[in-house]
């Protein structure tokens, strides 16, 4: 007995020591395995508490790369967002069958003005739809307010589109209103290239009576427009004597466009063969 | 307790907290960390009882392991070169347990006080690094981790006491 506490009075910084290894050792096979809880780890309430108030810290500090994050990844979202609106967009697109009254057949594509001019004698616009959504050469443009034009050159995703300001551009109308008679009087539009908003209305019959006010709407009698989509209202008859010509004020304020409505017709084709026929 | 103690606990909380809020984020070419904790080690007075440097030395490595989650790993290894400490200073000062009064590492040569931070230094990453890889695989990793970190560990230290000295 003696021997043994002589023995650890002389080894017991070894005993101490090798107690304290040993223990680390523990430590780190406990560490090692998982089931096993651990008190030595980060997640305790000292290490754990200090942890939060770096991070406190840290977050402050690192606002600004934090900002840049968010700013990549707010574009990645909205690249996705534009992305997905364009799938939303084109599967927008419906068919409206009108039979019954005008025997035509009609598909609306939507889309947006990507560039707007009118200033000049021939204006033309650019859409964001193309041949990929449908779109072919000679289709009417509308929007909510009324006429705009008629596509012209497509390439794959754009298409260009003849605006009703354009001084070769030439769009059968009529007045909305039947006559006492019960008849429609039917001419056909221009521009003078002289005022954004007023376009000219020639070769309408000398026995319509016309007012100011009455409205003008699109006749059906080409294969592009449908027949009945507003165009304008009549400002003035002051020329009519002279050269049978009715200044006609636009709905549309074709300065600020924006959402159209590109209208495919399925019996174009067929029309454009009859008539072909005809001329031989 | 005197003033003495106050400072060792000063340097004791504030060594742990430099380590584990500062240097464990370093990672200097992804795996490159300076271990400074183990100044406390080299400044710890000599006394003939060690019992209090070695467990002063496994707490030290204790907190740092709570804050690096690595189970005992740094606890083992601090306790360690606390414990071989003293052979250390018996064979590079040839000095005795009665010098330990008067024994300051500012009054010795420096080489030997070299000498003796790079040698307990090394020992304890290479400990260290062998315990935290855990398996006889990758003993290179363990090797150049040891002597990458060892030098920028004792870079620190070098500079830091350099700067703390002068008054």
């Amino acid at each position: 007995m003696q021997q043994l506490i002589y023995f650890i009075q002389r080894y017991r910084y070894v005993l101490y020591f090798l107690l304290l290894q040993l223990l680390s050792l523990l430590l780190i096979i406990n560490n090692h395995s998982y089931h096993k809880s651990k008190f030595i780890s980060s997640a305790n309430s000292i290490s754990g508490g200090v942890f939060e108030k770096r991070k406190s810290i840290t977050d402050y500090l690192n606002l600004k790369t934090e900002n840049k994050l968010l700013i990549q990844e707010n574009l990645l979202l909205k690249n996705k967002i534009t992305f997905l609106q364009s799938k939303i967009d084109t599967a927008k697109t419906y068919t409206q069958i009108d039979s019954i009254e005008y025997q035509q057949q009609y598909k609306y594509i939507d889309g947006i003005i990507t560039k707007n001019e009118y200033h000049k004698a021939y204006n033309y616009l650019t859409i964001n739809r193309g041949k990929k959504n449908g779109i072919t050469s000679e289709m009417a443009v509308i929007n909510h307010l009324g006429v705009i034009g008629v596509t012209d050159a497509v390439s794959n995703s754009y298409a260009r589109v003849r605006s009703i300001l354009n001084r070769s551009n030439e769009l059968s109308v009529r007045l909305k209103n039947k006559d006492i008679n019960g008849n429609y009087y039917y001419g056909s539009l221009s521009w003078d290239t002289k005022d954004y908003q007023i376009v000219q209305l020639n070769d309408i019959p000398r026995q319509a009576t016309i007012s100011i006010g009455d409205t003008i709407v699109t006749s059906g009698r080409s294969a592009i427009f449908p027949e009945g989509i507003l165009v304008g209202s009549v400002k003035s008859t002051e020329l009519r004597q002279k050269s049978n010509t009715i200044e006609v004020q636009l709905f549309n304020d074709m300065t600020s466009l924006r959402n159209i409505y590109v209208i495919n017709n399925f019996h174009k084709q067929e029309i454009k063969e009859l008539e072909q026929l005809t001329n031989e | 307790m005197s003033r003495n103690s106050f400072y060792l606990l000063f340097v004791f909380i504030g060594l742990i907290l430099l380590q584990a809020l500062v240097l464990n984020n370093i990672l200097l070419f992804d795996r490159i960390n300076p271990y400074i904790y183990i100044a406390f080690i080299f400044i710890y007075p000599f006394k003939k009882n060690r019992f209090s440097i070695l467990s002063i030395a496994f707490l030290l490595g204790l907190c740092i392991d709570m804050f690096s989650d690595s189970g005992g790993v740094h606890a083992f290894a601090t306790t360690f070169i606390a414990y071989s400490r003293p052979y250390f200073f018996r064979t590079i000062f040839q000095k005795t347990e009665l010098d330990y009064e008067f024994f300051s590492l500012k009054q010795e040569s420096f080489g030997k006080v070299f000498n003796f931070i790079v040698i307990l230094t090394f020992l304890h990453h290479f400990l260290l690094f062998s315990l935290l890889n855990f398996s006889f695989h990758n003993f290179f990793y363990v090797i150049s981790n040891t002597i990458l970190s060892g030098i920028f560990t004792l870079f620190i230290y070098f500079l830091g006491s350099f700067i703390l000295s002068r008054k």
